[in-house]
């Protein structure tokens, strides 16, 4: 086996640094988050099969077999429509490669030089947790260990002389009994909630949301590598805020204008109510487009943020959108007004390409 | 390799099945079977059907796409065998006994096919001992030198690993081999004209223009002597490897992909004929002989699989064993020969039925000579590819789909004989090592109508520049117009010729 296996794995080492040095395109097409599964996403990669001279396959077609008119379509795909080169020539496509969430994001760290995440002050909060991992003499007849028990028996048995091989009968005595016991291990909990918000008003079209999600795919494949479990809310606001599901979320279409507190007002809330913040790290995300209501809004909303919710979360990251109206001030009141604020991250993604740098910042600072 | 008896009862099927063929004169070298698990199975195949090969990823990106083939697609490998004497093959465990016998029944024939088809005749048949060594000669070299460097060599390598001269084995090629100086010391001969005796018939035997010609000859001559080589190289590997400014370590490899590809070629030279011949095999031993009532379905089931085609693909087991069941068909009744050709009458031509019986014996003269193009030109028939619904499909530009494109006859066979020749591949000569007179590479595409791919074409320039060193020109049609196309190791340039 290790023959295979040594190829094997330098093939996935090559995978691994192709996807690398591609990080930045694959961060920028929303290609591979269509292919996620649970665990695994599936990546395109063009070209890692070795160059040689050869024909263009569009131009030379081939011959295949069956029924069909002429003009009758065979599909986009040439190997799955005819003849290849008579069916000689393997892997003459764009090959699909596997790879864990899990790689992804430790490719993602290295590549962007993220720090990992140090959870704040949690090291109280444990838990308690049985694992059963011991042996002891004594114990209710549900936990017998029947394996231990036999051996002990037949051990004792041998000893003594009472064994008979051609008669094998093993009765076990009282103290030959044997019982599985637990442990208690404590476990530091960290636990980690994302809460995204986002601006559904009108100004917010299809590709605003596409880049939210895209950002959203690499935010998450990040944090669920830094901690076991994650909690992730959404919440929409335009002049009304309101906790949807993740569809709705990615997918909702409001009209009407923009009145951001409302969504740091449920934020808070949600906080209070569910998160509190000696147990949870706590991850707001707020996609905009940066128009607000004009007024007292953005004044209500610094200090929301300030009183509120900046004391209580690891960090609070807010990505302005371009929209076709262009951006608006709100990313530039947040700098004026909360310029010394080191818990909150502000990053403009006007297109796909920016994605790479908006994850750098909201995550690079380790919290 | 590791040796494992057949347990008893696949023993005796292999006894009973190559009692079978040797019955119907099928000639192969002993086989000796090994039964393995789908993971062992599937990584001999990943390596070739070779249990030892030198390391290399390509091995591991295959055997990765063999077992989600296997995993998603539910695609099973049945049979691999491998051209030695004597001959290994491999079975998957857990196979039903009728599945084995079939296999067994189709390896049999691929082994009478390695045995006695010419195209094999050249080939190593002591393979297995080849490649091993090949492994750890590489092995050592990697000790020496360092893996990512030779790593990186062998991809260079196997990216040129097609160019080389599919015939040469077949054919004694003038100065293939010779190793001449590039600028010799010479004389320049005289013109001289025919000998005259005496001097008032000079202008009768040897006129101007004659003695024009003639020095145009010479000169045309030493012209053709100076360039290098002197006709158009094919085996642009062996060229390399006799001229290029390669380290010992660098020679041993290249030379090593050389002879690997060289070993698979004739594969790839037969395939249609070696499936179809193996198909053609297990069917008649199978269905004549070796099968139980209890074991019909099952077999129906296998067989129908083998030779199904979907999705318009063309199956190289289906057009192989049909091809040459149509032969058997002609050759039993007397189909071919000037008689049938000239005649006119449909119906007769369909009752034709000569009574000859010659259709086994065509199929053993076939397999011993034919390869696939020879296969495909002389017996594919008109009435064949009706039968057989075969159509060729073109790439239409505005709905960016294939379609099909006809279904005539020629242009069919016409299509598949292009896909065949040279394995479907450009042909691509060494026409001048010495080009501009320094010492760059001039290299000709022979345009069949097919443009090259280019940004595979350009990555291989860029290996073939890392070998040569100097610059490396490409002549070659794009969008049906005549360029050369130059890379000089930093960035290519494009020169028209029309």
């Amino acid at each position: 086996m290790q023959r295979v296996e040594r190829d094997l794995n330098r093939f996935r080492q090559i995978v691994r640094g192709r996807i690398k040095k591609n990080l930045r395109k694959y961060m920028s097409h929303g290609e591979m988050i269509g292919r996620q599964g649970k665990r695994y996403v599936s990546i395109p990669l063009p070209q890692i099969d070795l160059p040689q001279f050869r024909y263009g396959t569009k131009q030379s077609g081939g011959v295949g077999q069956g029924d069909g008119e002429l003009g009758d379509s065979l599909g986009q795909d040439s190997d799955q429509a005819g003849q290849g080169e008579a069916g000689s020539e393997p892997g003459a496509h764009a090959l699909e490669v596997d790879i864990s969430l899990e790689e992804l994001a430790q490719i993602l760290g290295e590549e962007l030089q993220l720090p990992n995440i140090k959870p704040k002050g949690r090291k109280n909060i444990v838990t308690e947790k049985d694992r059963y991992s011991g042996i002891r003499r004594t114990g209710p007849d549900s936990l017998r260990h029947f394996k231990r028990t036999y051996r002990e028996a037949l051990r004792r048995q041998i000893i003594s002389g009472d064994y008979n091989p051609d008669d094998p009968i093993i009765v076990p005595r009282r103290d030959d009994m044997r019982y599985r016991s637990w442990k208690e291990v404590l476990r530091p909990e960290s636990n980690a909630v994302i809460i995204y918000m986002m601006d559904v008003s009108g100004s917010m079209g299809t590709e605003q949301k596409e880049l939210v999600r895209m950002t959203a795919f690499w935010i998450e494949t990040w944090l669920r590598f830094q901690y076991r479990e994650i909690d992730i809310r959404y919440i929409v606001h335009d002049a009304e805020a309101k906790e949807v599901d993740q569809d709705t979320f990615y997918h909702i279409r409001e009209g009407g204008g923009t009145k951001i507190s409302s969504a740091y007002k449920l934020c808070k809330r949600l906080i209070e109510e569910r998160y509190p913040a000696t147990e949870w790290n706590i991850y707001p995300f707020h996609f905009s487009d940066g128009d607000n209501w004009g007024g007292g809004d953005t004044r209500e909303c610094v200090d929301l943020l300030r009183k509120d919710i900046l004391p209580k979360v690891n960090l609070f990251c807010y990505g302005q959108v371009r929209s076709l109206y262009g951006s608006g001030r709100f990313a530039h009141d947040l700098e004026d007004y909360l310029s010394n604020e080191e818990l909150l991250v502000i990053s403009e993604i006007s297109d796909r390409d920016d994605i790479y740098d908006a994850i750098k910042e909201f995550l690079g600072k380790g919290k | 390799m590791r040796k494992t008896l057949l347990p008893p009862e696949l023993e005796s099927a292999r006894e009973e099945i190559e009692g079978y063929a040797r019955e119907y004169g099928l000639d192969f070298f002993p086989i000796l079977y090994e039964v393995l698990d789908y993971r062992t199975l599937y990584e001999t195949a990943a390596l070739g059907g070779f249990p030892i090969r030198y390391p290399h990823w390509r091995f591991g990106m295959e055997f990765d796409q063999l077992i989600k083939g296997h995993v998603w697609m539910g695609s099973t490998i049945y049979e691999m065998v491998i051209n030695t004497n004597p001959s290994y093959a491999y079975l998957l465990e857990g196979n039903e006994t009728v599945t084995q016998k079939m296999v067994m029944a189709h390896v049999t024939a691929h082994v009478d096919f390695f045995k006695n088809n010419m195209w094999f005749a050249h080939t190593n048949r002591k393979m297995l001992d080849e490649m091993a060594n090949h492994a750890s000669r590489i092995q050592r070299i990697i000790e020496r030198y360092g893996y990512e460097v030779v790593e990186d060599f062998i991809d260079t390598c196997l990216s040129l690993e097609n160019l080389i001269d599919y015939h040469a084995p077949y054919i004694k090629r003038a100065e293939a081999q010779t190793k001449q100086p590039l600028v010799g010391e010479e004389e320049i001969p005289l013109v001289q004209g025919l000998k005259v005796d005496h001097e008032y018939m000079q202008s009768y035997i040897n006129p101007p223009e004659f003695l024009h010609q003639q020095k145009r000859k010479i000169d045309e001559d030493r012209l053709k002597q100076k360039s290098f080589p002197e006709s158009p190289q094919k085996d642009i590997l062996l060229f390399l490897l006799n001229y290029a400014p390669l380290e010992r370590w660098q020679h041993t490899i290249l030379e090593i992909v050389r002879n690997e590809a060289y070993y698979f070629a004739p594969q790839g030279m037969t395939k249609i004929l070696n499936e179809g011949f193996a198909s053609y095999w297990h069917s008649t031993i199978m269905t004549q002989r070796a099968l139980k009532a209890s074991e019909i379905i099952s077999f129906a089931d296998l067989h129908s699989g083998v030779v199904a085609t979907s999705g318009g693909r063309l199956n190289p087991y289906k057009l192989g064993i049909e091809l040459l069941r149509d032969i058997e068909d002609r050759w039993n009744k007397g189909k071919f020969g000037k008689d049938y050709a000239e005649c006119d009458d449909i119906q007769a031509k369909r009752l034709w039925d000569k009574q000859l019986g010659l259709g086994r014996q065509k199929i053993f003269e076939i397999r011993r000579l034919y390869n696939d193009v020879t296969f495909i030109d002389e017996f594919l028939t008109p009435e064949f590819i009706a039968e057989q619904k075969l159509f060729t499909f073109e790439y239409n530009r505005d709905t960016d789909l294939y379609e099909i494109a006809s279904r005539e006859f020629e242009e069919i066979k016409q299509k598949l004989l292009f896909r065949l020749t040279n394995f479907g591949q450009p042909f691509i000569y060494i026409e001048d090592a010495n080009y501009n007179n320094r010492g760059e590479l001039f290299l000709r595409h022979r345009h069949e109508g097919v443009d090259l791919q280019w940004n595979y074409a350009r990555d291989t320039m860029h290996n073939l520049h890392k070998l040569w060193t100097r610059p490396i020109n490409l002549e070659t049609m794009i969008d049906e117009r005549k360029r050369v196309i130059t890379f000089d190791g930093i960035e290519f340039s494009e020169r028209r010729l029309d």
